[in-house]
């Protein structure tokens, strides 16, 4: 094995984290990243060096899961749930208006700091639940436009804005639980 | 329009370009309420955090 195939092969556990952070299925993912590594491994010919091998590496798992998004996607159906209204429900009162002022942000300055921030980031969006969490990935990693996720996944336009909403309001209470009423004096 | 509304607005327009009544709506809100600007910052810092994630996370940036 080459210097390059040995530095493919040290990307596993990350792009397994990330296959699963976009798929929420073991399988599904080992899948993706496997078929993404015997890719990147036979194609490491055609890599030009004018991105990082990392860049490459990840774009390639990109298509693979994507790949297995479409292979799955009946098994991908989403309802919502009494715990969507929950998240609603601690954030407004019945009269529309917010329970608590929200706070004001400070995002995290320094670098150890970022990091942690974008572990507990990654966690929160871990946490989204299933379809939820896949729809939103789908934008925020694959970068698709919300019509690009409609064909994918067979939704309607109206069903993939509510639940982006829904993902992005779990989010924000996730990250104020675990991050902001942690970091403010 | 209430909060909800207006926030539901902020969070929508990560998404989708808002028509001019909707971009209207919450502007008029903005000028009598100190809750939903303060929403729109927690969104603004939540999109540079996300941004910075996806860029960590493909390799863009040490």
């Amino acid at each position: 094995m080459n210097d390059v195939q040995q530095q493919i092969e040290s990307f596993r556990p990350m792009l397994m984290r990330l296959a699963l952070l976009q798929l929420r299925n073991q399988a599904w993912a080992e899948d993706a990243v496997s078929e993404a590594m015997l890719a990147a491994i036979e194609g490491v010919g055609s890599f030009s060096q004018r991105s990082k091998l990392q860049t490459w590496v990840v774009g390639i798992l990109k298509y693979k899961v994507l790949d297995q998004l479409r292979l799955h996607q009946r098994e991908c159906a989403y309802a919502a749930t009494d715990d969507d209204d929950a998240i609603e429900d601690a954030v407004y009162v019945p009269n529309g208006h917010f329970r608590d002022l929200p706070d004001t942000w400070d995002p995290p300055a320094q670098a150890l700091q970022q990091s942690q921030f974008l572990s507990v980031l990654e966690a929160c969006m871990d946490a989204l639940p299933g379809q939820l969490g896949r729809v939103f990935l789908m934008r925020e990693w694959l970068e698709f436009d919300t019509a690009e996720i409609c064909q994918e996944l067979g939704l309607s336009s109206t069903n993939v804005w509510q639940m982006l909403s829904r993902a992005r309001l779990r989010l924000r209470q996730c990250l104020q639980v675990n991050w902001f009423n942690h970091s403010t004096p | 329009r209430s909060c909800r509304d207006v926030s539901a607005l902020v969070l929508a327009r990560e998404d989708r370009r808002l028509n001019w009544s909707e971009r209207l709506a919450i502007r008029v809100h903005f000028m009598i309420c100190k809750a939903c600007p303060r929403f729109e910052q927690q969104v603004r810092t939540m999109r540079g955090a996300l941004d910075m994630w996806r860029s960590y996370r493909n390799g863009e940036e040490d």
